[in-house]
């Protein structure tokens, strides 16, 4: 209804028919080096390296991805994805848990130094770990934390974006509910489980998506501190791919890993959709 | 804000906050202490000692001539990453608000870039434009233009800047579009009868509206270009050629991990870290502005 009276300032006919076109021609010119990648990963070396390499897709598909999966060049790229996925879940879920109990602790109670605690996680908030780099990695290796999941997951859960999203939140939560809860004599951690955490399930999604995204795509971190090739994940496995000095690249099984390490965060952000935009714009704020 | 109903008791609250102290005390403040502590000393060659420089890393940084140079290619880089995303973002976003059906279609299409992370994206336009088997550095080299961003420095700073920008396009279309949508639809009309035309009506009203949206994205795409770009530069040029591409994180790593220099990487670390810290104020004013707005 409203949608016709709004008829005037959208377009129809010939100008639709344009909009649509410049649209899509939008849509190939961001697509195209994915689709290039996926023809790559498709086709044999000899196809690459005499160029120009065909546009369409070609017929070892199987060839190149099982040669990625199971052998790799350095170590398999399943091995790879698989501690990827520890990594990005690892930093997802360790993040949220520790926001969420210091958030709760920092808005439903006032205890001494608070405040001090308060200022403290907010500094954290201005430091990425690319410029403390090596600090950190020193005392990574003094834990003997290198070369394993907890030298990738901890050093990058130390920042308070999420506490401070989740802080807003709970401020929004009606004093109503906690008075209820203390009048009838619940204790603060029955109030957390019962009414606090179960209010926060849409928050804690949206976050979700957003942290397992840049726990995924993270490199500099995992390409100081594993220097085990068991332990690469698979976006930093993939420069560790090409040879140094004048050999050729497997361009097939590089590109054929290229797609496997964008398919989780490609299949967790398109299905997602809602919940990612949602997060994106509130963690941002 | 402050809520009215708390609960109380000092031990609970402080058990939850520990975990969280804990390791922002063990991996933040301790290993920033340790950089702006490490940016006062020079060690010695063979790490063994080291000696009470004061501020004599910074003075040395801000007087090398390759280090001022980096900072100029992170200005240039950081300048037109923030451009070349801004600018087709916006477009696209123009186009599809006009659209009534089909622009969640582009839209969900036009995410994909997005999670693609950016050292994937730097081995992709590698491959697009490799010297060897790159297809498009083969069609250019077809039409008589001979690429090659392993030699030259500028089409090196050419390359990891749309690399970099690639993805960040669908970052800025989805905030840029959110905001087109909430332009409400009647101002726009009461131009479109006063007979503003398509373009007119985006210069003098969807413009001006859009821009907490605009400077919002200004400040995050500069942060982005500044520390999250190391993928894509290590992929595709390691910071050649001659330091054409080493930008100042870059720098900190070939600095602290390649070359061993510790003094100067750390100096270098607190240097970016008041960057960071102003780039960080700015934000924060502008969140504050956006409340009042």
């Amino acid at each position: 209804m409203a949608r016709e009276i709004h008829g005037m300032v959208e377009k129809r006919g010939a100008g639709l028919w344009l909009t649509h076109v410049f649209m899509i021609l939008g849509v190939l010119v961001i697509f195209f080096p994915i689709w290039l990648a996926f023809v790559a990963s498709t086709v044999s070396q000899p196809e690459i390296v005499r160029p120009p390499m065909p546009l369409l897709p070609g017929d070892r598909f199987w060839e190149n991805y099982s040669a990625a999966l199971f052998s790799g060049v350095n170590v398999p790229v399943a091995t790879m994805l698989f501690n990827s996925l520890v990594m990005a879940i690892g930093i997802a879920v360790g993040k949220i848990v520790i926001s969420l109990l210091s958030a709760f602790a920092i808005v439903y109670f006032r205890f001494p130094g608070r405040n001090v605690f308060f200022w403290m996680i907010f500094l954290t908030l201005m430091l990425p770990v690319e410029v403390r780099i090596v600090p950190t990695y020193e005392v990574v290796a003094g834990f003997g934390m290198l070369n394993s999941y907890s030298g990738l997951i901890f050093p990058l859960i130390a920042s308070a974006t999420a506490t401070f999203l989740f802080r807003q939140f709970f401020l929004t939560i009606p004093d109503e509910l906690a008075e209820a809860a203390r009048v009838d004599g619940a204790r603060p951690m029955r109030f957390f489980w019962d009414i606090v955490v179960p209010m926060s399930r849409t928050n804690v999604a949206a976050l979700f998506v957003i942290l397992f995204i840049y726990g995924w795509n993270q490199y500099l971190w995992p390409l100081l501190i594993t220097t085990d090739p068991e332990m690469n994940t698979i976006v930093m496995g993939i420069k560790q791919m090409f040879p140094s000095g004048d050999d050729v690249a497997d361009w097939p099984v590089i590109m054929a890993t290229s797609i496997l390490a964008m398919i989780p965060p490609v299949i967790v952000v398109v299905s997602m959709q809602r919940l990612f935009i949602r997060g994106l714009v509130d963690s941002e704020k | 804000m402050e809520k009215r109903v708390t609960f109380r008791g000092w031990w609970l609250p402080a058990l939850l906050i520990a975990p969280q102290v804990l390791i922002s005390a063990v991996f933040f403040f301790y290993p920033a202490g340790q950089a702006i502590w490490q940016s006062l000393f020079i060690p010695d060659p063979f790490g063994l000692s080291s000696q009470f420089v004061g501020l004599g890393n910074f003075e040395f940084l801000l007087s090398d001539k390759f280090y001022r140079a980096s900072f100029a290619t992170t200005a240039v880089f950081s300048i037109l990453v923030t451009l070349c995303s801004m600018i087709p973002a916006l477009f696209l976003a123009v186009i599809a608000d006009r659209l009534i059906k089909g622009s969640g279609v582009y839209r969900t299409l036009l995410i994909w870039p997005y999670a693609v992370a950016p050292a994937v994206a730097g081995v992709l336009w590698l491959f697009m434009f490799n010297t060897r088997v790159g297809v498009v550095s083969w069609y250019l080299g077809n039409l008589g233009y001979d690429w090659n961003h392993v030699l030259n420095g500028g089409e090196a700073m050419g390359l990891v800047v749309v690399a970099s920008a690639w993805g960040r396009i669908s970052y800025n279309f989805l905030f840029f579009f959110a905001a087109l949508q909430a332009v409400p639809k009647s101002v726009i009309e009461a131009a479109a009868i006063d007979g503003a035309r398509f373009w007119k009506r985006f210069w003098t009203i969807v413009l001006p509206l859009l821009s907490p949206t605009t400077f919002f994205l200004l400040v995050v795409n500069v942060v982005y270009s500044f520390f999250e770009t190391f993928g894509v530069i290590h992929t595709i040029t390691s910071g050649g050629p001659q330091q054409s591409t080493t930008i100042l994180v870059y720098k900190v790593f070939s600095d602290g991990f390649v070359g061993q220099d510790l003094g100067s990487s750390s100096a270098q670390s607190v240097i970016l870290l008041i960057v960071v810290g102003l780039l960080t104020v700015i934000q924060f004013k502008f969140v504050e502005k956006r409340v009042h707005y």
